[in-house]
């Protein structure tokens, strides 16, 4: 999970749409591309992008780490939050070229199946999710509010979570987790 | 979203000097009103010039009294800045409890104030603090800058460099946010400057705007109870789905009270900072 492929530039050809057919097919309309080269879950990464290729596109369409959600596509729900230069941000509300040269942390890059990151072991036990859909996103502004708040009120809680949305849980359990995972970070 | 052309001009005159050259190109700083109208297609520039990095646009200091804050630092920044909390704690605690926490990591105060959002808070700081708002030509004053609905007295080519500040002798923000959006239906800023009281108004009108009664009843008396009575005339204020004028008119004399009440340091965040207990729940 922690791969992260390059995709090269040029040697797609002109025929083959490539992993990013859309990009591909941009270009083959005249829009031009623009290479970028950001360091993805502590991999270099370079990708040619459309200017109004949003940084979750490139993340999920052509770096392939389908792990960052897109959920509303209006900078309401977070679950597209990542980490750029290890803040918290949303990337559907930044476009690709925006993070040339920054250091880039997705869902992908704090853990493993087999060694979650305890905010993910936080989640599991408490059962913070329930369909899931969220939960990139709510464990990345997770572990960005436990950077600020490494003993967080219930109101840092709440208001460090502002920008992610749940349908399903109600947040009981979500805020229980980080509560948790504040005691095993 | 339609197709733009991206670059990064090197310094703010090149970026003058592209938006003279482009009238259909727009700055990109923090992005986070820009890009969602873009989605929207309610924006449609021909390029974006994104400043989000230039030096010229960053940094916080005091000087000669006042403070100074540059264009591109972003929320968060005044937020954590200790040099802010020192002299106008209460800046700093308006620009921690803008939008969420991802907004506030890329969102800026020249973006804020030069998109004049009706329900934004750094108006009502920047009005009620006497703000002078420093561009690549000229000085504005707060009074000023903030025209209508969305505009600012800001030429097409013209871009905020960094904005002045008074610092007051004490201040008191307080809002009453729509429990959806988050976005003030009616905030107040209050501020005691050396050369009187000021009170400005967002979210409740079109426009930020002084709030004159309250002003000079604070300047007789500056309680709690000196506004408490002062009203606010519904005429022109916002009518929507969520509140009609009069009941936006009521809130900016609840909030009023209570913004006093802070710069009197007598009120919680309630209404201000970590929000949830006014929600209960996260949203």
């Amino acid at each position: 999970m922690n791969t992260v492929t390059p995709t090269t530039t040029g040697s797609a050809g002109g025929s083959d749409p490539g992993p990013d057919s859309r990009s591909a097919a941009l270009a083959d309309g005249g829009e031009p591309l623009t290479p970028v080269s950001l360091t993805v879950n502590g991999k270099p990464a370079h990708a040619d992008v459309a200017s109004r290729t949003l940084l979750v596109d490139l993340l999920r369409d052509q770096l392939r780490l389908t792990g960052t959600h897109v959920g509303c596509d209006t900078s309401q729900c977070g679950c597209c939050t990542v980490h750029l230069d290890g803040e918290a941000v949303k990337s559907c509300t930044m476009f690709a070229l925006q993070a040339e040269g920054a250091t880039i942390t997705t869902i992908e890059g704090i853990g493993t199946p087999e060694r979650l990151h305890p905010v993910q072991q936080a989640f599991s036990a408490c059962h913070g999710l329930q369909c899931g859909f969220c939960t990139p996103g709510m464990v990345m502004a997770t572990i960005a509010l436990l950077e600020r708040h490494p003993d967080p009120s219930d109101e840092q809680i709440r208001e460090g979570l502002s920008g992610n949305l749940c349908r399903c849980t109600g947040y009981i359990n979500i805020e229980a987790a980080v509560r948790a995972a504040a005691t095993r970070t | 979203m339609y197709a733009f052309r991206y670059c990064r001009p090197h310094d703010v005159a090149d970026a003058v000097a592209r938006l003279r050259a482009d009238s259909e190109a727009k700055l990109l700083a923090g992005g986070m009103t820009l890009i969602p109208s873009m989605k929207y297609r309610l924006a449609a520039p021909s390029a974006l010039l994104d400043i989000g990095r230039l030096a010229q646009l960053q940094g916080i200091a005091e000087v000669d009294g006042r403070l100074a804050i540059g264009a591109g630092v972003r929320h968060v920044e005044v937020a954590g800045s200790r040099v802010v909390q020192e002299r106008i704690p209460e800046l700093a605690v308006l620009a921690g409890a803008i939008g969420d926490p991802q907004v506030r990591n890329r969102g800026t105060l020249g973006g804020a104030l030069a998109n004049n959002d009706p329900a934004a808070d750094y108006p009502a700081a920047a009005l009620a603090l006497a703000a002078q708002v420093i561009t690549d030509r000229r000085t504005l004053a707060a009074d000023e800058f903030f025209v209508d609905l969305f505009t600012t007295a800001l030429e097409p080519d013209e871009i905020v460099v960094r904005v002045s500040f008074a610092v007051p002798k004490r201040a008191g923000y307080a809002k009453f946010r729509h429990p959806a959006s988050g976005y003030a239906m009616a905030g107040v800023f209050v501020a005691e400057l050396d050369d009187g009281i000021r009170v400005a108004v967002t979210g409740a009108g079109p426009c930020v705007f002084r709030h004159g009664a309250a002003e000079q009843a604070l300047a007789r008396e500056f309680s709690t109870a000196a506004v408490a009575d002062i009203d606010c005339p519904a005429d022109g204020l916002n009518a929507d789905f969520h509140a009609p004028a009069a009941y936006r008119a009521q809130l900016v004399k609840v909030m009023t009270a209570e913004a006093v009440g802070r710069a009197l340091g007598a009120m919680t965040e309630r209404n201000v900072a970590p929000d949830a207990s006014s929600r209960g729940g996260i949203r």
